[in-house]
C-alpha cells in the first residue's frame, strides 16, 4: 500500500487561507455568507474557514453543519447502517449565500443529498460549493465553485483527509490499493 | 450500527446497546421535528400498514405522523369498520397484507403475543404498538428518551411506576427497559393491582405512596381504567385518589422536586391532580412530542436495514 501526502499541516493551512480569500473575493465581502459543513470532516473545515474569513473581514460569520444520512440514495440495502447524527444550523438560511463545505468531491452524490437537505431547511439566495480535494469521477452534473486541489485519481485509489479535530494530525493522503502482485 | 432484530416486539431481551442506538437516533429526529419542513425522505417508497385492533388515539396518530414524516406511504386499518369486525382471523388479515406488498406493519391488539405471532407469518417488519397487558415498547422507549433528555443519563435514576401495574403493558416495558439501562425501578399501587411475583422483574414494591415519594426522582403515573372499579379491584375512585392519587400536597413533602410522567390519557384528579399535571415538574407533553421522534427512529432503523 502506497501513501502519498498531498497536504501537510502547513500546506492545509495555506490552502484554507486561499479558499477563504477566494470566497470573500467572489462574494465581494462576507455579508450574507453562511458556511455549512457536511458532517464530519466538512464541519471541521467549515469552522476553520469561518475563523479565517472572520480574520479577513473582521466580522463573525454563521457556521452550521449538515447531516445528510436521511437524504442518501444508498440508504437501503447497505450491510451497515450509517450512524445518524444531527443537523445543526441555528440560523435562517433563507436569502443567505450558503457555502456548502466538504472535504472530498467524488461522485457528487453526497452533494446532491446535501442540496436536497438544505432545500428542506430554507431557501438560500445561492448555494456555492467548496471542497478541499476534487478527485474527479463525477456521476452527477455537479462542480465545485472553490477547490483546494484537483487530484486526478483512479477509482481504486482513496483520498484520506485527516483533521486534528477528529484525528491525530492535519494531513491529506492519496492511498493506492495494495499491490496485487506482492500479496 | 444496526439493531439486532428486524422487528420491535418488546423491550424484553433487547440489549442496552440497541436501546441506546434507538435513543441516540431519536435525538436526530427530534431536531428534524423542529425544522420548518418536518419531512425527510429515508422511507420513500416504503408502505406501512397500521393495524389497530384496539382503539387508540395518541399512539395511532403518533405512528402515522412519524411514518409520514419519513415519507412512507401509510394505510391505516381500525378494528371497527374493517374485516376484523366481520370475523376475519389475524392470520388471514396478515396474509392479505402480504398480498398487498406492505413493507412494515404496526400492530395494536388486545391479545398478548399478537405482534409476535404476526412477525412469524409475514415478511414485513413488525412493530408492536401494544399487545394486551404484555408490552408497549415504543411507550417504554419514549419514556426513557424523555428521562434521558431531562436527567442526562438513566443510570442510577430512581423511577416509581404508580397505579394499575397488573393490567399495564406500559409498566412492563418501562420496568424492563429502565432496568436494562441501569435505572432503579419500583412500583406502587393497591395490592389488588400489583401482579404477584413482580419482584422477579427486578422492582421494589410499595403500597404507600407517601413513602415512595421520598425515595425517587420520577413518578410515572398510570391511567386508572374506570371499568376496573366495577370489577372490584378498588372500592371507589375517591378512595383510590385519596391513597394513590398523585397530588401536589403529597409531592411537596419530598425533599427534592419529583418529575411527573403519564402515558395519557389522564383522568384528572383521579390518578393525578390537575394542577400537578400542568405544573413545571410535569413532562407529560414532552412525552407526546418525543413519542413522534422515537417512533421515527424505530421506523427508520428497522425500515432501512
Amino acid at each position: 500500500m502506497k501513501k502519498t501526502k498531498l497536504f501537510d499541516q502547513a500546506g492545509l493551512k495555506r490552502t484554507i487561507n486561499r479558499l477563504a480569500h477566494e470566497v470573500v473575493e467572489r462574494n465581494k465581502g462576507a455579508e450574507d455568507i453562511a458556511l455549512v459543513g457536511i458532517r464530519t470532516r466538512g464541519e471541521h473545515l467549515a469552522h476553520r474557514l469561518a475563523k479565517t474569513i472572520q480574520e479577513i473581514e473582521g466580522k463573525p460569520i454563521a457556521v452550521g453543519c449538515l447531516d445528510i444520512t436521511l437524504y442518501r440514495d444508498d440508504l437501503h440495502g447497505r450491510l451497515d447502517q450509517p450512524q445518524l447524527k444531527s443537523t445543526e444550523i441555528l440560523f435562517d438560511i433563507t436569502g443567505k449565500v450558503v457555502v456548502l463545505v466538504d472535504d472530498v468531491l467524488f461522485t457528487g452524490r453526497t452533494i446532491r443529498s446535501a442540496l436536497n437537505a438544505l432545500m428542506d431547511i430554507g431557501r438560500p439566495a445561492t448555494i456555492q460549493l467548496l471542497v478541499l480535494v476534487d478527485r474527479g469521477h463525477r456521476e452527477l452534473p455537479i462542480k465545485a465553485d472553490f477547490a483546494g486541489k484537483n487530484v486526478p485519481t483512479s477509482l481504486k485509489q482513496e483520498i484520506k483527509v485527516l483533521m486534528s479535530e477528529a484525528d491525530n494530525e492535519d494531513a491529506v493522503y492519496l492511498i493506492d490499493p495494495p499491490d496485487q502482485g506482492n500479496t | 450500527m444496526k439493531l439486532k432484530s428486524r422487528h420491535l416486539l418488546g423491550l424484553e431481551g433487547m440489549s442496552a446497546e440497541d436501546i441506546g442506538l434507538i435513543l441516540d437516533t431519536s435525538v436526530s429526529f427530534k431536531e428534524v421535528l423542529e425544522r420548518p419542513i418536518k419531512k425527510v425522505p429515508p422511507l420513500q417508497g416504503k408502505t406501512i400498514a397500521n393495524l389497530f385492533f384496539e382503539s387508540s388515539t395518541r399512539t395511532r396518530i403518533s405512528f402515522e405522523l412519524a411514518e409520514r414524516r419519513l415519507s412512507a406511504d401509510v394505510v391505516s386499518f381500525a378494528a371497527s369498520g374493517s374485516s376484523v369486525s366481520k370475523g376475519e382471523t389475524l392470520k388471514d388479515t396478515a396474509r392479505n397484507i402480504e398480498a398487498m406488498k406492505i413493507d412494515m406493519v404496526v400492530i395494536r391488539h388486545s391479545s398478548p403475543g399478537a405482534a409476535h405471532f404476526l412477525s412469524k407469518v409475514v415478511d414485513a417488519n413488525v412493530i408492536n404498538a401494544g399487545d394486551g397487558a404484555h408490552e408497549h415498547p415504543t411507550q417504554g422507549l419514549l419514556d426513557m428518551f424523555t428521562l434521558r433528555e431531562k436527567f442526562g443519563s438513566l443510570k442510577g435514576l430512581r423511577v416509581c411506576i404508580v397505579g394499575d401495574i397488573l393490567h399495564s403493558r406500559v409498566a412492563r416495558s418501562n420496568i424492563i427497559g429502565l432496568n436494562t439501562m441501569g435505572a432503579t425501578v419500583s412500583v406502587c399501587g393497591p395490592a389488588t393491582l400489583i401482579p404477584r411475583e413482580i419482584e422477579k422483574l427486578g422492582v421494589e414494591v410499595y403500597h404507600n405512596l407517601e413513602d415512595v415519594i421520598q425515595r425517587v426522582d420520577v413518578l410515572n403515573v398510570l391511567r386508572i381504567q374506570l371499568e376496573r372499579q366495577e370489577s372490584g379491584f378498588f372500592p371507589s375512585l375517591r378512595e383510590y385518589h385519596r391513597y394513590f392519587g398523585v397530588t401536589r400536597e403529597k409531592v411537596s413533602k419530598a425533599s427534592k422536586p419529583v418529575t411527573i410522567m403519564h402515558p395519557g390519557p389522564i383522568n384528572r384528579d383521579v390518578e393525578l391532580s390537575a394542577d400537578l399535571a400542568d405544573s413545571e415538574h410535569s413532562v407529560i407533553l414532552q412525552q407526546v412530542t418525543n413519542g413522534v421522534a422515537v417512533r421515527m427512529a424505530v421506523l427508520y432503523l428497522l425500515g432501512t436495514s
